[in-house]
């Protein structure tokens, strides 16, 4: 590590240091303006709220967490009252505690907006940058050094700390995102500017994911710079978040068309055929219909299609949101994917069993939409997707999925968890030109590509016996071929019988004669 | 059921007992004392530089010993009884063990090389071949900041490439005028050695060892601290890594009827001297060895074909050792090498030799081909990867230097979207050799043929 590293370093450290310390910044209060005009409340709840609301008006809090407590149990005595007047329809669903809570945020933050921003993402992009680029200055090559020697990247204890932090992020996240209003209003420029409206908790994670691959996105380009294949790589999974996930969306959303993130594809994206989701787009004309017909054809047409042609890597390592971010930000923890057997037999179950869950889920919804029942037999749709909403949405794919970057390697949810994976994986399996090439009898066992393959494949049983590694989860991100130190591995796509499935019985090198 | 005892749990021992479980019901027993579970010896240098973890390097798990019945002793052999089929275990235990056997198969690998220099046992000096020694460069090269290797070959370059990671400034002593220059053609060795040096490491060519210096403490033991050269240079180190080369592991049979020379004996069924006794890998030296190849070669794959064989003749029929064309490979800091057939440092007579380099000075090839009928004899190549199996076809195939070269685009095994070298080898062998005109055939990858 240099100079400028060590500065690089210290700046992210304290504009990541500022962006936690914003949480605390300035104080909170409720007035009758916000409950009326600020927030978008529906009338009816308005006067409920208002009612039990008044002693909190004009009080100060100095922290979100307080103050949307306090909130979220005024809203709950509202409930509890109607519920007790058996006035059931009545009861409030809406979350109202983010909107309103991010309304009576006020201080620093609201006043100095680009200000603080600028202390907190600012310093610690420069700060990311300065750390990155002097690595140009190494000889190009692998320089995989002290990975397994340092506490970032071995489990230790930066390891640890890392994915309490990204868990902790997630949780809050999905369920209080009312405690991280300042977070929101940090980024509410960037959303005005895009979609014309205030930043939602999702705006700042689309924000927060897509500067994670940029940013995460130029190491790779920088640490790979002697292969061509994975800095174009890296380069478009930057740039299909960045303007599919990211800006496309979101400028959507400002020519009042349906948000919509065009490379998204059932079932990852699993509430495609929702009610709302449907609903939405079949009234929004040619687009919303062009929309729906795209989302149809993206996994009945283009996965078999490309994926018979160049394998799940089309999707997986070069367009995926979720992939992007296992390349990115994720590619430092790549190593720590289980290789083992069992490891292997628990993949297999899980992601296909997700992979069944989500195809249920959307027949549930779908009979919903279509016949207006909401019950197949003692079981509602409505739970199901509920159910499937809450333990893969967001536990597996967020919590779990990126959570447990530092501690279970990087492809956690795509391995495990993610449906479409498993689709695109049984097509790679069984009809698809692809498969990685074992070259001979120069593999030497070393090891390394099964140690950096993140989706736990152990690659070196097939190329130290000379067999081609075809597995439905490999994602094609060819590192495995990258850290080869003999030109074992190559990625390739040719006639898919020619794919060698059995090790031969005498590898090439060995003039010992074949019994047959 | 035969009982079948292998000594050595290395690359042709394991690949024996695995061949032998596949085809055999026989008890099976390895025998080790440097680690309990098979590991890549070649996989030693990640260790030390952090790639990996130890674990990592073992290419089977654990449980696949049991699973598959090949039973593992962690074990020193204190003495052979040939006569009686029986061997006398140590097993760190005040208790020795026999063990009879139907069938020995020694597989026990090489030790490091040291030419009796002045210094050569001082604290601080070692070579780096087992996984003892990795522990022990490990100790060694706590807090020093500087490091002598005496040796210009693939462990030499390892070693200094770990010492690198470490932030130890290396001084590498080779005797040759060039690196690896007994192997390797004067250009590569020259672009390999403008490598080391790149990295920064203090190549000095042309320079000898003459003694290893300590630091005259008589109360601890006695540490290196200077080296000198035979030219009378002094160097201060605080680490000697010796990479002269490594020997067959014969000692412990000096007193015993197993014949052995510079190895342990054998034909080319892998049979020692004794009935129902093999040996297999790094320890063997062949009575009568192949055309190209030699009586001992220290390589990898090499130890995997033996142990293949072996497996063979002592479960199905008897099977004389045959590798095919010569092959090896190795990765000098950033450059990958590979080499297929007879490519000497010195062309031999009769043999036309077509060098090209990339201008970048990473990346190069050469054919080499007999000037009679232009049947080509051997390829090293740099910085590019080529298809094993199509150069042995052209080699075996006996096919000439103009149909390798217009069909090279068969060989190329280099990741998509590599800059393709192809039309530039071309076109620099038609300038080379005018009289054969080239046309490079085959199909442009689709990339290229967008891009131009």
């Amino acid at each position: 590590m240099n100079n400028i590293q060590k500065i690089g370093l210290t700046l992210f450290v304290i504009g990541f240091t500022i962006w936690v310390a914003t949480l605390s910044l300035g104080k909170y209060t409720l007035t009758e303006g916000i409950l009326s005009d600020t927030v978008n409340v529906k009338k009816e709840h308005y006067d409920l709220l208002k009612a039990k609301a008044e002693p909190m008006f004009g009080k100060s809090y100095s922290t979100a967490f307080e103050f949307s407590n306090d909130f979220s149990k005024i809203q709950e005595e509202v409930n509890e009252e109607l519920r007790k007047a058996e006035k059931d329809d009545q009861v409030i669903y809406d979350n109202y505690a983010f909107i309103v809570t991010k309304a009576s945020s006020e201080g620093p933050i609201t006043e100095h907006t680009f200000l603080w921003f600028w202390l907190s993402f600012g310093l610690a992009i420069v700060g990311a940058l300065m750390y990155i680029f002097p690595n140009n200055r190494l000889l190009p090559g692998i320089k995989n050094d002290h990975i397994y020697h340092h506490p970032a990247t071995s489990r230790g204890w930066i390891g640890i700390l890392l994915g309490t932090f990204l868990i902790a992020f997630y949780v809050v996240l999905y369920f209080y995102p009312q405690y991280i209003v300042n977070w929101v209003l940090l980024v509410d420029p960037i959303s005005e500017a895009l979609n014309g409206g205030p930043a939602s908790q999702w705006f700042l994670y689309g924000f927060l994911y897509t500067l994670c691959i940029l940013i995460m996105g130029i190491r790779m380009i920088i640490k790979y710079r002697h292969s061509p294949y994975e800095q174009i790589r890296s380069v478009s999974v930057m740039f299909f978040q960045t303007s599919f996930a990211f800006i496309i969306p979101e400028i959507l959303v400002r020519l009042n068309q349906p948000y919509f993130d065009f490379k998204n594809m059932w079932p990852l994206d699993y509430d495609f055929f929702f009610d709302f989701n449907l609903n939405e787009l079949l009234s929004n004309g040619t687009l919303g219909l062009f929309m729906l017909v795209w989302g149809i054809a993206l996994f009945v047409l283009a996965v078999p299609i490309f994926t018979y042609l160049y394998g799940k890597r089309w999707y997986c390592s070069w367009v995926c949101g979720c992939g992007g971010l296992a390349e990115t930000l994720g590619d430092p923890h790549r190593q720590l994917s289980d290789k083992s057997m069992r490891a292997w037999k628990i993949e297999r179950y899980m992601v296909h069993g997700v992979l069944a869950f989500a195809i249920i889920m959307t027949a549930f919804v779908l009979y919903t939409y279509f016949t207006g029942q909401s019950n197949i037999g003692p079981v509602s749709s409505y739970s199901v997707r509920a159910a499937y909403g809450f333990w893969i949405g967001a536990l597996f794919s967020g919590i779990v999925g990126v959570g447990f970057y530092p501690l279970m390697g990087n492809r956690v949810w795509c391995r495990f968890g993610c449906p479409l994976a498993a689709y695109l994986g049984l097509v790679q399996r069984f009809k698809s030109r692809f498969r990685i090439t074992t070259n001979g009898g120069q593999c030497i066992s070393c090891g390394n590509c099964s140690t950096y393959c993140e989706m736990g494949i152990d690659v070196r049983a097939y190329a130290q016996k000379g067999q081609d590694i075809v597995r439905a989860s490999c994602v094609g991100c060819g590192i495995c071929s990258a850290v080869c130190p003999r030109g074992v591995l190559n990625l390739e796509n040719a006639d898919p019988h020619s794919r060698v499935m059995v090790a031969p019985e005498i590898m090439t090198g060995n003039d010992m004669p074949k019994i047959k | 059921m035969r009982h079948i005892v292998i000594l050595g749990n290395g690359i042709s021992g394991i690949t024996a007992a695995r061949h032998i479980r596949k085809h055999s019901d026989d008890r099976i027993t390895v025998i080790s004392s440097e680690t309990e579970h098979f590991f890549s010896r070649t996989a030693l240098m990640y260790i030390y530089m952090g790639h990996m973890k130890y674990e990592h390097t073992k290419p089977y798990e654990d449980y696949f010993w049991e699973k598959n019945r090949i039973e593992l002793r962690q074990a020193w052999v204190s003495h052979f009884d040939f006569d009686n089929k029986s061997i006398t275990l140590d097993e760190g235990t005040n208790v020795p063990t026999e063990l009879t056997y139907d069938i020995l198969i020694l597989g026990v690998g090489s030790e490091s090389n040291a030419f009796g220099w002045p210094g050569q046992d001082l604290e601080g000096v070692q070579g780096f071949y087992s996984f003892q020694d990795l522990e022990a460069m490990e100790a060694n090269t706590e807090g020093i900041d500087r490091a002598v290797i005496v040796g210009g070959g693939l462990i030499g370059i390892e070693m200094a490439e770990m010492l690198l990671t470490r932030d130890i400034r290396v001084t590498m002593l080779v005797r040759e005028e060039a690196y690896w220059n007994g192997v390797l053609p004067k250009e590569e060795a020259e672009m390999i050695g403008r490598h080391i040096r790149e990295h920064g490491v203090d190549l000095r060519l042309e320079t000898e060892l003459e003694a290893i210096h300590d630091d005259n403490n008589r109360e601890a033991a006695l540490r290196v601290t200077s080296v000198t050269t035979k030219n009378g240079e002094q160097i201060d180190c605080q680490f000697v890594g010796l990479a002269v080369g490594v020997h067959p592991n014969v000692k412990q049979f000096s007193d015993t009827a197993l014949e052995t020379d510079k190895g342990i004996l054998v034909n080319e069924f892998l049979e020692t001297n004794i009935p129902d006794v093999y040996a297999i890998g790094d320890c063997v030296q062949h009575r009568n060895p192949l055309e190209d190849r030699k009586s001992v070669e220290q390589i990898w794959y090499t130890g995997r074909i033996m142990g293949e064989t072996v497996a063979r003749s002592i479960c199905q029929t008897r099977t004389p050792y045959q590798p095919g064309v010569f092959f090896n490979s190795a990765k000098f800091m950033d450059i990958e090498y590979q080499t297929y057939g007879q490519v000497p440092a010195e062309a031999p007579e009769g043999i036309k030799s077509f060098y090209w380099e990339h201008p970048g000075g990473k990346i190069a090839l050469r054919l080499n081909y007999r000037e009679d009928n232009n049947t080509l004899t051997g390829i090293n190549n740099f910085g590019m990867r080529l298809r094993h199996e199509v150069c042995e076809k052209w080699i075996k195939g006996k096919k000439s230097i103009g149909y390798v070269l217009s069909h090279f685009r068969d060989a190329h095994f280099d990741p998509e979207f590599f800059q393709r070298h192809e039309k530039s080898i071309v076109a620099a062998f038609n300038k080379h050799s005018p009289k054969h005109n080239v046309k490079l055939g085959g199909k442009a990858p689709f990339w290229e043929r967008v891009w131009g």
